[in-house]
């Protein structure tokens, strides 16, 4: 059984100047040990995924499709089942930079909160298991008296990855984990996350912009425009042979080491993300697309079958068998 | 660094008290720098007769020996006798001071704890029917005159239907003692309070509930949820202890202005406290009252700022990590 699967997902934000589609009709899945990537521009969807697994977003948003979390619905649980499946079947790791961490409480006592609440551990077993798990996050256990302003923006995060894997859950959702962080302590958090993945056989979604992070760290790779999935498939093929020219330009913009003519000259993707509430008639992406033709302000392309197992949603990719495949 | 920062923050309130002591002086004589004519107006006086009054009451050298007299008597703890009552200031406020402090404080705590309530209960929920219906009576009560309220309830609850005395602290005559003079007490304290709660109840709820909307988006509480805590548990752990923090300071500097007693209210109510007793030596003007009575409220003031800053450096660890 998948950890988490995502049927057709759809997620409109309500609000007072209209409604906002954010997701339209994703479909992803996670098997256990698995790790996946979801990348796109900010605004394309992808933390609303993230809050949308342990239905967090705002009560009145218009949640379309099933997420699967362990083969249940989460959106048709009661609400003790809701609170025990939180943290213990997936775990998010915030971004440490934002104020994740209660400044006013201990970062012991917040990882400690999540172990009384899903276990009948008594406060000193819990204590003990606060000051292991700060130990396996690369910090001293004594850390855990420290307050979140006491701490380093490297070591808040190492902290937020302590306090999701609190109650050993089986899937870790990191939601741009590594986006306020410099590139020295953003290696030494990619590689802990990695190894964690590892040693436990965890599944991982780890959501971010920034590609090049997701092709060392994920097995497959999903990459978002606009509320949707353009291409999947195996991260290095995907970030080494984009199908999808947005994937492409997202691709182009990182220099590629060792490569001096890249690295002097990478790429932007020219144009802003669009607007959710406005989207572009056709493939929401032909505003911004140097292969765009007429037909693309016409047609919206579901994604199509690229080889074995990948997919791409472009007007110029093949269809095979003349079927969309979704 | 700790006992850095007690004593830094108790030495300049000393500072503040002894500037207030000297500032005190020189206020009232500004308005007004011999009261005697004023104070005996109507009264058929001789001019040697008001030279004797002006003697006895010390206004009669330069107002630098008045001064010096002043700040003598003062460091020994004497703030000089009432020119109107001619018994000593610290009597006089000392008998009103009990009356104030239960009438005013009940209500200042009353308020507080009703008005934190119904501003958690308010902010949880924006735009609930809770939130619309507790915001619109503390708006109300808030922007209402407290002495509107009190001639309000005064003309309901005392006159249209006698359930509560017009005003006064005890019956008059009363002989009663112990239980049943508390119970007289508690009886005629009830209008002024309720007057008073009434009218404090609306900060507490703004500031309650504004504070609280600043935090119910925070990132930490999303976490909170994610957790798997109840959305109860949520709020009192995580929400009300960080969005308490400006009502702690508003609730403490309230308590400063306890002692100052409620002077429109006290006025209605014929109550006889400190905030009747400025009435009066105000009219006056009674110098060494009006001193006495100021002393006290900036003394008490300057406590209460105190008591926040050290109050705010126990409830966050971010003030008392610098």
């Amino acid at each position: 059984m998948s950890l988490l699967e995502l049927r057709d997902l759809h997620i409109t934000y309500r609000s007072e100047r209209g409604d906002v589609p954010a997701v339209r009709g994703v479909s992803l899945t996670i098997d256990p040990g698995e790790t996946v990537g979801l990348a796109g521009e900010s605004g394309c969807g992808k933390s609303t995924i993230a809050g949308a697994v342990l239905r967090l977003l705002p009560k009145q948003t218009l949640i379309g499709g099933q997420v699967l979390l362990d083969g249940e619905d989460v959106y048709q649980m009661k609400p003790g089942q809701l609170r025990a499946a939180r943290w213990t079947s997936a775990a998010i790791v915030f971004q440490g930079a934002l104020h994740a961490l209660n400044p006013v409480q201990r970062v012991g006592k917040q990882i400690a909160e999540a172990i009384l609440l899903h276990s009948s551990h008594s406060k000193q077993v819990a204590t003990q298991r606060v000051g292991d798990l700060l130990e396996r996050v690369g910090l001293p256990p004594h850390r855990a008296r420290a307050y979140p302003h006491q701490l380093s923006g490297g070591q808040r995060q190492r902290v937020l990855i302590a306090l999701a894997l609190a109650c050993e859950p089986k899937l870790l959702i990191a939601d741009e984990p590594t986006t306020a962080l410099d590139v020295m302590v953003q290696a030494q958090v990619l590689e802990l996350l990695a190894e964690l993945q590892r040693d436990r056989g965890l599944g991982l979604l780890f959501i971010t912009h920034d590609l090049s992070v997701l092709t060392s760290t994920c097995e497959r790779l999903a990459v978002m425009y606009a509320g949707r999935i353009v291409e999947d498939g195996p991260s290095h093929d995907v970030f080494g042979t984009p199908e999808h020219p947005y994937s492409a330009a997202l691709a182009r913009a990182f220099p590629t080491i060792g490569d001096p003519a890249s690295r002097m000259n990478p790429t932007g993707l020219a144009g802003d993300p669009p607007n959710p509430a406005n989207l572009p008639s056709g493939c929401p992406f032909h505003p911004r697309c140097d292969k765009a033709i007429e037909a693309c302000s016409a047609t919206d392309v579901e994604l199509r079958q690229v080889g074995v197992a990948r997919r791409a949603a472009c007007i110029h990719i093949p269809v095979e068998g003349g079927i969309d495949r979704g | 660094m700790r006992a850095r920062f007690v004593a830094g923050k108790v030495f300049g309130a000393f500072g503040t008290l002894v500037f207030v002591l000297v500032f005190n002086f020189f206020l009232f004589r500004v308005v007004n720098d011999d009261p005697t004519g004023k104070l005996f107006r109507g009264r058929n006086l001789s001019q040697d007769q008001l030279d004797r009054r002006r003697r006895e009451f010390n206004l009669d050298g330069s107002k630098f020996e008045q001064f010096i007299a002043y700040l003598k008597q003062t460091m020994r703890g004497n703030l000089g006798d009432s020119f109107l009552s001619r018994r000593p200031v610290t009597t006089e406020i000392r008998e009103a001071l009990w009356p104030t402090i239960a009438l005013v404080g009940t209500s200042t705590i009353l308020s507080m704890l009703i008005g934190i309530m119904l501003g958690i209960a308010a902010g949880w929920r924006r735009r609930s029917g809770t939130d619309v219906a507790a915001t619109s009576f503390s708006m109300f009560t808030y922007s209402v005159p407290d002495f509107w309220l009190g001639m309000v309830l005064l003309a309901f609850f005392a006159v249209k239907w006698p359930w509560f005395p017009t005003g006064g602290f005890e019956d008059a005559g009363s002989t009663a003692t112990g239980f049943s003079a508390l119970l007289d007490q508690a009886h005629h304290m009830a209008l002024p309070c309720i007057t008073l709660t009434l009218a404090y109840i609306g900060e507490y709820m703004i500031v309650m509930r504004s504070s609280l909307l600043d935090t119910v988006n925070e990132d930490f509480l999303q976490l909170a949820r994610a957790k798997g805590l109840r959305d109860v548990v949520v709020r009192r752990r995580h929400a009300v202890p960080n969005a308490l923090l400006p009502v702690v300071s508003l609730s403490a500097l309230n308590f400063g202005y306890v002692l100052s007693g409620a002077i429109a209210v006290e006025a209605i109510y014929s109550w006889p406290g400190i905030g009747q007793a400025t009435l009066e030596a105000i009219r006056g003007p009674d110098f060494p009252m009006l001193q006495g009575l100021f002393l006290l409220l900036s003394g008490s003031m300057i406590l209460a700022n105190l008591a926040v800053d050290l109050l705010y450096s126990l409830l966050d660890p971010r003030v008392r990590g610098r």
